[in-house]
């Protein structure tokens, strides 16, 4: 059964006035011959994560072109989320041994699903692995399925890809963030980049003014540099390593440094982080560290707004929106080369990649001597973000996905 | 003032890419790549990717430049595929071989640089590409001026930059409908000379939008 959404509507035409009303036009003349034709997307969890959160944006959208699109969520209990969390880790590289029972649990909950979802739209969009084996209730020619990917499947375990390929090889066709994240298949595989909406509260223009409060709430000094590196307190976004370069470039500059991610309280591990974290700060009055609520997207809109450059030195990443954020608000960016960064970064256009604590710093330090450059990779970033990296061209990219799958057929 | 016999009508596109089963980690592999992939992939990273990158006018032209710059770092190289220029070509198979000879020629003379890994691997892509009429034609300059103006940056693109592979002329769109359809022949090439390299298609848009005027107040 599925759950009753609270969907976020924003008028296309309010997307207008940001990009420009023949994007707008463009998107209706896609959609027009997709007039109530049908479109169900499923994933496993209506509210929290990157997924829920696009199509919280996405499906409003398409339903203002007039197609017909419902959001289903699969049901789960404990169990089966405690599963598809180890898949998900070992799917990312994690060591991991699916028992019998597991396979069992994950079997049933999606016969349980197939039994109760509708699953006969004319296109149906599987988001990630927990509902992937609802595709055997498939009929052969009887409508379109498509599997999004949304993690990072270069170098999966053997075990659990192999039990979720046999799956995936069923659909018509496949979705994935990178290239870098595609596996060899026999369906056809797609470049789908997650997307940013422009007009969410993370994202929207904000007043001067409160920009100028939140920097006094957390005694940010605006006269001086500021280095932001927003994400959660994880040993995978080295914030020990942004700290350590931020060292170097203080050398040279006068500069503070911003750490801001949620609240590790609920989290254990973040909690461990967050300690090693102060450690090394070492009581520096220029080293913010901060812990916003969980849900602070204001906050963290008016931090990247702020900043001099944003870093992203993450050891690794799944696609890394937060830097499409930051190019969002044409701020020049320093990002580590890895998971979907380079997608987003085109080296020395539309920011700067690093290979190292010592590379960041270096990157630092020629934006902050640069001013110049460091605002035109900001406006080309910018503008990558506007051709790529927006809900709106999301919702575009599936228009042209129905249209070539209904071509197809 | 002229009215074509045949009207403009204004189309967008847009494009899905397609992850291909090749990539290259080397110079070499590129080459091998590049002689195999097929003509979607060389379209997508020439054609397709000036349009969707239209924003940088420094130093970017095609995706294998891009590629050999920044993960291989061969300035050299980089700037002979730069220096390829799509509007040379009426097909794939002529842009193909000339990108062929660029690399070929390369590994041959730095062999030692052919087998060395790249930072990042290349990976070969394809577009596959769906049109939609807009709805919108135009007979008369005036008409065609403001379906120009209100063009999406893709419709603008399919018109001015991939229309060469389909016309197969060496021009666009645009000049081919004002040289046959309004005869203003001067006009067509003086849009035809526009360039796309050095300008996003914003400015494009805006200089087309100049010769236009310049066109009116002369008629």
């Amino acid at each position: 059964m599925s759950e009753t959404l609270a969907l976020s509507r924003i008028p296309l035409d309010e997307y207008a006035e940001l990009l420009g009303a023949g994007e707008i036009e463009e998107l209706r003349a896609l959609a027009k011959p997709l007039r109530g034709r049908s479109i169900e997307m499923i994933n496993s969890t209506a509210v929290g994560g990157g997924v829920a959160e696009i199509l919280n944006r996405l499906v409003p959208l398409a339903e203002e072109l007039e197609l017909n699109i419902k959001w289903d969520v699969m049901m789960g209990g404990e169990d089966f989320f405690e599963v598809t969390k180890s898949f998900h880790n070992a799917l990312h590289g994690a060591p991991y041994h699916a028992s019998p029972k597991d396979i069992e649990i994950f079997l049933a909950y999606n016969e349980r699903n197939r039994a109760t979802l509708p699953l006969d739209a004319e296109f149906v969009v599987i988001h990630d692995l927990q509902p992937a084996g609802l595709i055997e209730t498939r009929q052969a020619g009887a409508n379109h399925w498509v599997w999004r990917c949304h993690i990072d499947l270069s170098h999966p375990n053997r075990a659990v890809w192999d039990f979720l390929e046999k799956f995936v090889s069923r659909y018509d066709g496949a979705m994935f963030s990178s290239p870098d994240f595609s596996r060899q298949l026999p369906i056809p595989q797609y470049l789908f980049y997650p997307a940013i909406d422009p007009l969410s509260e993370k994202n929207c223009a904000l007043e001067p003014q409160f920009i100028s409060q939140v920097l006094a709430r957390y005694r940010i000094d605006p006269q001086r540099a500021i280095l932001t590196q927003i994400s959660r307190f994880d040993r995978l976004k080295d914030p020990i390593g942004v700290i350590r370069a931020y060292r170097i470039v203080k050398r040279y500059f006068d500069c503070q440094l911003v750490l801001a991610g949620g609240s590790a309280s609920d989290d254990p591990e973040g909690a461990v982080v967050l300690k090693e974290v102060l450690r090394e700060a070492d009581s520096d009055p220029d080293i913010k560290v901060l812990e916003l609520p969980a849900w602070a997207p204001l906050e963290v809109n008016a931090l990247q707004r702020a900043s001099t450059v944003v870093i992203q030195k993450s050891l690794r990443e799944g696609f890394g929106l937060t830097v499409s954020e930051a190019l969002w608000k044409k701020k020049p960016v320093v990002a580590s080369a890895v998971g979907g960064i380079p997608v987003q970064i085109i080296h020395k256009h539309t920011g700067l990649l690093a290979h190292s604590v010592e590379g960041t710093a270096y990157q630092i330090r020629f934006l902050l001597s640069h001013p110049e450059i460091a605002a035109k990779l900001g406006e080309h970033g910018h503008q990558h973000v506007k051709e790529n990296f927006l809900i709106t061209q999301k919702l575009k990219r599936y228009l042209t996905l129905f249209l070539t799958l209904a071509r197809g057929s | 003032m002229n009215l074509a016999e045949t009207p403009f009508e204004f189309v967008t596109v847009s494009y899905l890419t397609r992850i291909g089963n090749q990539s290259a980690g080397t110079l070499a592999e590129l080459l091998t790549g590049l002689e195999h992939c097929s003509d979607a992939s060389i379209f997508h990273h020439t054609f397709q990717t000036l349009g969707s990158h239209h924003f940088l006018t420094e130093g970017f032209s095609n995706d294998f430049a891009q590629w050999a710059l920044s993960d291989t770092n061969r300035n050299d190289l980089a700037e002979q595929l730069a220096a390829l220029d799509i509007r040379d070509y009426v097909s794939i198979a002529a842009l193909r071989s000339d990108l062929c000879r660029v690399v070929g020629d390369y590994c041959a003379a730095y062999p030692h640089f052919a087998s060395q890994s790249a930072l990042e691997r290349f990976y070969f892509c394809e577009s596959v590409e769906v049109t939609a009429p807009l709805g919108r034609n135009a007979r008369t300059l005036d008409e065609f001026r403001e379906g120009i103006e209100h063009l999406s940056h893709s419709g603008f693109y399919f018109h001015f930059i991939s229309s060469r592979l389909r016309l197969q002329l060496q021009t666009n769109d645009f000049s081919h409908w004002l040289a046959d359809g309004l005869g203003l022949k001067s006009l067509a090439d003086s849009v035809n000379q526009i360039d796309i390299y050095t300008n996003t298609l914003d400015s494009t848009r805006a200089k087309l939008l100049r010769l236009i005027d310049r066109e009116r107040r002369r008629a």
